[in-house]
């Protein structure tokens, strides 16, 4: 299946490669350069490219591009799952997926790369059994490593490997035994400049961070399990007792873990946290343009609007920004042309404004399409579409665990429209 | 390079200080390699080679290290091999995992050395670590070096019998290397996959499809039996396994069995195009009076699959999709829809290959992603193969009802400051008003307004699309083409197509034509290729349509083009003038001048560009590319006959055989001592045969035969769930097969010869093939205590199929009686400390019948096997030297010994060995003396060793048996005294 991988930077250089089968002459990633050349952003390059002999399947993730060649046909999205696998294996073990992490740590990533796949086929993902056979480095293991010469490589040989339950290692042993549940919502939207919904949906992910003893089962209920549509699961959920009861029932991994993440039914309308004023004008002449936003919350169920920070992709034209902020702060870089406003907190009381004017090139004529609005956005203490936890229970185990839930509201693809000025 | 040098001293150990020195001496820089290799990198490897040689652990480690660094960087460290390969053995298991990194990497370019390390991993395959013979499997057949191919052959077959599940998903992966390898072994692989296709482990159910899926995709056949096992394992088998099941049991779905699609009628939402041949739609219609039924193996994979939509893993709910999509009735499809919608969430390239799906499941089921329309929208961050997806997917959308928001979104994104973008758009609206007659006249107009757009892709855009627009319906837009023969637009393809649609429809624009060819005389000298070649045609055409006005235009325009740098253009002009201007030299073709220029010409057919990706299936890099893509497998058509069904039903391996022979194996408890509980209880039932007593004896049947048997079979813990399904399915196919009569399964040899390859793992001995001994029956039913039914048991010494520590019994059943008799099997064990694997109940046997008996009766004996302690054994071969040297250890209480007085006949050494052989299953261990004899074997339950040794002094012999298990060997040697003392 994936026969070699191959990490390149974004000035293109290739600093590391791996071989699964017989070695492949990196002159092969010459076809994937070609391509990145022609595609100029990294995010417009073709995840699937086809070369005379070889098909390169890449993924550009932390400004690295992830190239695996393949030899022949399988499942293009196989290899970008298990590539994404690798970067989040990378992330997990590294604090960061990033070029420096991975050229510090080359053995440790060799040696993940080895157990991740045989012959080409995924054969331990887990990180629960990859944390075993390799030990994640800390500052003080690398110290104690220095000092007694002993190695990253797990000793002991894993177990969880061979169990029916991949996913957790036997004879886990906490003094403090706790689980906590993160139920994040993100908000998708676009709004157009009169503040109607053009579209909006909320997506939910439950995080969990579960440091328990043994082996113990537990069960998470909803109190209002109807609200989820769609939902997708860790392996570890028992899918016959959600078909059934709409309970989660699992052996939850241990440490940190995505357990759940579901859509809202459409049904039910999206309370939109917050309001956007906005009127930005490019005059035909004088190379000048009109920036004026006030943001404001709307349904916000009596929690507080944090971290609003309102980001404008400005067209090529504007080379800067004159603009004066009543909360908050603005920057312009006039090489991405990106506004970012980072407002923080929203108040109900004064309402933050960002007025000004912008400066055009001179004689290029003005900008047709004026530049949509992407608000981020944050409410702590809320999910939004309401979902609430009801209880969780542990079975197996005797102990008794702390128990924490948590609800975030955070904006995904939230944007607004402004309706071109000229019209 | 040197940041990377600071980086490894931070990490190394108490050498650091010594190597700074050389760290910091200046280096290459990281792109020029090649200079780098003979210059300091060379001196470096150097010191990395004293390093590897050294005692110390730490400092081999630390060597390994920066190898494995340069590895990973592409730089070339194969001049290391010889002090790298001294390292496999080592203790240390990092730095031996380094070091197979470095093997497996350098193996194939230093072949010779490279042999010195299989010692090593052919020892490490016997360990008792399971892990560690996985990984020693691993290493030696990711060595490619085709010396080693039978070793690894070998190797495979015994790790593909091997106890621990992990070791055999090591061994499917090891098939596929060795094939690729060597791909004349496919035989012996195809052989060994066959077996571990049957293998219940979830663990090994991925690898060792994929393994198929590489070596032999065509052998469809291995999987019948199979099927529902892997149908049922799917839920619990890890991820990719998930994968490459589903896409396996596709292909397996489209061959076995008929198509569902038949009833609900070909694409109602789409009648324009059916996905299958018109033929088969006919046939179709004379179907429709036979009602279809789903094949319950059909539905059982549909059912399995369902959940799996559910998977965190984009590639498992991508193939349950496609599944789904090649294989379930047209109104199941829809289940997968919200799942995909969900997958557009992911990342970027997910997204990507999703689409690509999405758009050509659109294609022909428009309704399936109509609801979720909104997630399709554009939005300004995605990438622009993301965008141009969506709006082909928008476009496919398209329908009368929902046209007008679609028309309103694509407005928008015409604006976009992606002009690529904006011209695809642009093409999209152009499909739709084609595909949709009601909204044409609405987008022309909308198109023409953009004709004013100030960027000039987008209005050459929009010039190519209303030409193409307009050779629908020419005749009502005589305006339109006014309108464009006054734009002045630079780009060459635009103008060239408003030239040809002057041109075409000359006709309808009277004056205008005229006039602007006209202008493009001025300029013709000028312009681009394209516009000189459309200006000519302008020119010919309206000098047949209208000559009074055009004909010093034309000569003009054919003058200038007959002196064009471009020979095409001189070529054109040439061809026209021969053809428009009569003059002697022409020949009949002017008379059609006309007819040949102004041919009606058909509209362009606007349509998707994924029109023609179904004939690859969904999901695979093929569909991906739009081609076929190395190794692509063919969906086959549906067959239009299912062909035989019951290929698919299991049984449990037995060996039945026509004279109603059957083998019943059993496995000793190993925490029980075995000597006492020699015998086990059992009865035996029977039923005369006869309309009731059958119905009695098939209850019977499908209730303790296959569930007993699987059950007691199983010990791996991992396997218990699984098993709990299989025989789930097993006695559900039992049930439909009632008026059936039984196949026969034939006992499998070669499970046999590659069970001793198991057994020999476990001891570090050989063993040997048992030495043959005529066969000594022993009763277990008198035919009178019987009433007719008589049976008896011998040990034909051979490994049991079920697992290794188990010895198998073969049971001879005859019938004396006068009437048949049916369904004969344990129905109960008493037995204490063993585990009896039972046969399957026998059918009938065969008897002269009696007809016309009605009597009903079941009978049930209590029979026991008795089996000799020497039947307990396996035989094993061993040197003198080992003999000697194991004998050694087990001294004192482990050792029991005799004189005995020989029978006169027995003192030559022949008749020894062979009496010895005839009472226990035991090998000869080759002897220097004569008059010494050594045998070794070891108990098939435990492993452990058993040796007997007798000399030979003239007429007495010392006998002397060595084992661990003192009781077996009391026994033992009071069976040889027996024997051996005893006339032959």
């Amino acid at each position: 299946m994936i026969h070699s991988l191959f990490l390149i930077n974004n000035a293109g250089d290739i600093f590391l490669e791996k071989h699964w089968k017989s070695v492949i002459s990196r002159s092969v990633c010459d076809y994937f350069f070609e391509a990145q050349d022609k595609a100029g952003e990294p995010d417009n390059v073709s995840p699937v490219i086809r070369t005379p002999h070889h098909y390169l399947i890449n993924i550009y993730r932390e400004k690295i591009f992830f190239v695996s060649v393949i030899q022949t046909e399988v499942p293009p999205l196989f290899v970008i799952e298990f590539l994404h696998r690798v970067a989040e294996m990378f992330q997990d073990y590294f604090g960061e997926c990033s070029e420096v992490a991975i050229k510090d740590n080359v053995v440790i990533v060799y040696e993940l790369l080895e157990e991740m796949l045989d012959n080409g086929f995924p054969l331990a993902t887990e990180s629960n059994i990859l944390k075993e056979l390799i030990k994640p480095p800390t500052i003080l293991r690398s110290m104690v490593n220095t000092i007694t010469g002993s190695s990253n490589v797990g000793e002991t040989l894993p177990t969880g490997q061979l169990s029916t339950i991949p996913w957790r290692r036997a004879g886990v042993k906490y003094t403090n035994n706790e689980a906590y549940f993160d139920v994040v919502e993100e908000i998708d939207a676009i709004l157009d400049k009169s503040g109607t919904t053009v579209f909006a949906e909320i997506q939910g992910v439950i995080d969990a961070c579960v440091k328990l003893s043994g082996m113990p089962d537990l069960t998470l209920s909803f109190m209002n399990p109807r609200l989820l549509d769609d939902v997708s699961f860790h392996p570890c959920v028992r899918f016959k007792r959600w078909e059934s009861e709409r309970v989660l029932s699992f052996i939850p991994p241990d440490g940190n873990f995505r357990l759940m993440s579901y859509h809202v039914n459409a049904q039910n309308l999206v309370a939109i946290p917050v309001y956007v004023r906005q009127n930005i004008n490019f005059f035909e002449t004088g190379s000048s343009g009109r920036v004026d936003i006030t943001v404001g919350p709307k349904q916000t169920m009596g929690k507080t609007v944090e971290n609003v920070i309102v980001t404008i992709h400005m067209p090529k034209v504007v080379l800067s920004a004159n603009l004066t902020a009543t909360q908050g702060t603005y920057t312009y870089d006039p090489v991405t042309k990106i506004l970012v406003w980072d407002i923080g907190k929203l108040n109900q009381q004064k309402l933050p404004n960002l007025k000004g004017s912008l400066s055009l090139q001179s004689g290029a004529p003005k900008p047709e399409e004026n530049p949509s609005l992407n608000i981020d956005l944050k409410i702590q203490q809320l999910a939004i579409s309401g979902l609430k936890v009801n209880r969780l229970d542990m079975y197996v185990e005797k102990y008794k665990p702390f128990k924490g839930v948590k609800y975030v509201t955070k904006a995904g693809k939230f944007q607004v429209l402004t309706v071109p000025s000229h019209v | 390079m040197s940041a990377n040098s600071l980086a490894y001293s931070e990490q190394s150990g108490a050498e650091a200080a010594v190597e700074l020195g050389q760290e910091t001496t200046p280096t290459s820089s990281a792109g020029g390699a090649a200079f780098g290799l003979f210059s300091t990198d060379f001196k470096k490897n150097e010191d990395l080679k004293e390093m590897l040689e050294s005692t110390k652990e730490s400092l081999k480690l630390e060597a390994m290290k920066r190898v494995v660094g340069l590895i990973a960087r592409g730089k070339n460290a194969s001049e290391l091999f010889p002090a790298v390969v001294k390292n496999v053995a080592s203790k240390n298991i990092e730095l031996k995992k380094l070091v197979y990194v470095y093997l497996v990497r350098y193996a194939e370019e230093q072949q010779d050395l490279a042999l010195l390390s299989i010692s090593t991993f052919q020892r490490a395959l016997k360990d008792p670590n399971q892990l560690i013979r996985a990984s020693a499997l691993r290493v030696l057949s990711s060595i490619r070096v085709p010396i080693i191919v039978p070793i690894m052959m070998l190797a495979i077959k015994e790790a593909a019998t091997d106890l621990s599940p992990y070791v055999r998903k090591t061994a499917a992966h090891a098939i596929q290397k060795l094939y690729s390898l060597d791909p004349d072994q496919k035989e012996h692989l195809v052989e060994v996959i066959e077996k571990l296709l049957k293998d219940k482990s979830t663990l090994v159910a991925g690898s060792v499809v994929m393994a198929f899926e590489e070596v032999c995709p065509e052998r469809i056949d291995l999987i019948h039996k199979n099927y529902r096992k892997l149908c049922n394992l799917l839920m619990d088998v890890e991820e990719w396994g998930q994968v490459v099941i589903i896409n396996m049991l596709t292909r397996y779905a489209r061959t076995q069995f008929v198509s569902p699609w038949r009833q609900d009628g070909v694409f109602e939402e789409n009648s324009e195009k059916a996905f299958y041949d018109s033929d088969e739609e006919k046939k179709e219609g004379a179907a429709q009076t036979k009602p279809y039924v789903m094949d319950p193996d059909h539905r059982l994979l549909l059912r399995n699959t369902k959940p799996l939509l559910q998977s965190r893993n984009t590639a498992v709910v991508m193939s349950v999709a496609q599944l789904y999509w090649h294989l379930a009735p047209k109104h199941e499809v829809s289940v997968v829809t919200k799942s995909l919608v969900r997958l557009l969430r992911s990342h970027r390239e997910v997204q990507y290959v999703v689409l690509q799906n999405i758009a050509t499941m659109s294609i022909q089921r428009k309704g399936m992603f109509e609801p979720f329309m909104k997630s399709f929208y554009v939005r300004s961050t995605d990438a622009t193969h993301i965008k141009t997806l969506k709006l082909e997917i928008l476009t496919n959308l398209a329908n009368e009802a929902n046209i007008s928001t679609i028309l309103r979104e694509f407005q928008t994104y015409v604006k976009s400051q992606d002009k690529a973008f904006a011209a695809a758009t642009i093409q999209a609206i152009g499909r739709c008003a084609t595909n949709i007659s009601e909204i044409t006249d609405a987008c022309l107009n909308g198109l023409v307004l953009l004709l004013s757009n100030r960027d000039e892709t987008v209005v050459a855009e929009s010039v190519v699309v209303i030409k193409k627009l307009l050779q629908t319906q020419p005749s009502q837009h005589s305006d339109i083409i006014k309108h464009m023969a006054k734009l002045r637009v630079p780009v060459p393809m635009a103008r060239a197509s408003i030239l040809w649609l002057i041109g075409e429809y000359c006709e309808h624009v009277p004056r205008i034509a005229p006039d602007v060819l006209r202008k493009m005389a001025k300029t013709f000298t000028s312009e681009e290729d394209i516009v000189k070649l459309q200006t000519v045609n302008l020119a010919a055409k309206l000098y047949l349509t209208n000559s009074k006005q055009t004909k010093l235009l034309t000569q003009y325009i054919l003058n200038l083009g007959k002196y064009d740098q471009n020979y095409d253009i001189r070529d054109r002009t040439r061809f026209i003038r021969q053809l428009i201007v009569p003059n002697e030299k022409s020949g009949a073709l002017s008379k059609y001048a006309r007819r040949i220029l102004l041919a009606p010409k058909p509209a362009p057919v606007l349509q998707s560009a994924f029109k023609d990706r179904d004939r690859f299936q969904l999901g695979t890099l093929s569909h991906t590319l739009n081609s076929k893509a190395t190794g692509y497998l063919e969906l086959s058509d549906w067959p239009d006959v299912a062909p035989d069904q019951s290929v698919r039903n299991v049984e449990v391996v037995e060996a039945v055989r026509i004279n109603t022979r059957s083998d019943c194996y059993y496995r000793r408890d190993e925490d029980h001592s075995e000597e006492k509980r020699l015998c086990s209880h059992s009865y035996l039932v029977f039923c005369s045969r006869s309309d009731e007593g059958q119905k009695n004896g098939r209850l019977e049947k499908s209730g303790s035969g296959s569930g007993s048997a699987s059950a007691s079979s199983e010990e791996s813990s991992s396997a218990e769930s699984s098993s709990e399904s299989g025989s789930d399915s097993d006695s559900g196919t039992d049930q439909k097969r009632n008026t059936k009569p039984k196949p026969i399964k034939k006992v499998r040899d070669v499970i046999h010869v590659v069970h001793c390859f198991c057994l020999s793992r476990l001891f570090p001995v050989q063993v040997s093939s048992p030495v043959f001994v005529p066969v000594r029956p022993h009763e277990l039913l008198h035919r009178m205590t019987g009433k007719g039914l008589a049976a008896q048991y011998h040990f034909p010494r051979q490994p049991c199929i079920y697992g290794d520590h188990m010895v198998s019994v073969q049971l001879t059943f005859n019938n004396h009686g006068d009437h048949a008799l049916e369904d004969i099997h344990i129905s109960e064990k008493t037995s204490t400390g063993q585990s009896i694997h039972c046969f399957r109940p026998i059918g009938e046997s065969g008897s002269a019948a009696v007809l016309g008996r009605t009597c009903s009766k079941t009978e049930r004996f209590s029979v026991s096997i008795q089996p000799a302690v020497g039947e307990l054994l396996l035989p094993v071969t061993m040197t003198e030297q080992d003999f000697s040297r194991e004998q050694g250890k087990l001294v004192g209480m482990n050792e029991s010994s005799a004189t005995i007085t020989m029978a006169p006949e027995t003192v030559s050494s022949q008749p020894v060995s062979k009496k010895v052989v005839s009472v226990a299953n035991v090998g000869v261990v080759p002897s220097g003396q004569d008059n010494v004899h050594r045998f070794a074997a070891k108990l098939v339950s435990s492993g452990t060793l058993v040796l007997v040794c007798v000399v030979q002094k003239d007429s007495s012999a010392q006998l002397t048996v060595n084992t661990e298990r003192t009781v077996v060997g009391s026994m033992l040697l009071r069976e040889l005294q027996t024997a051996l003392s005893s006339a032959p």
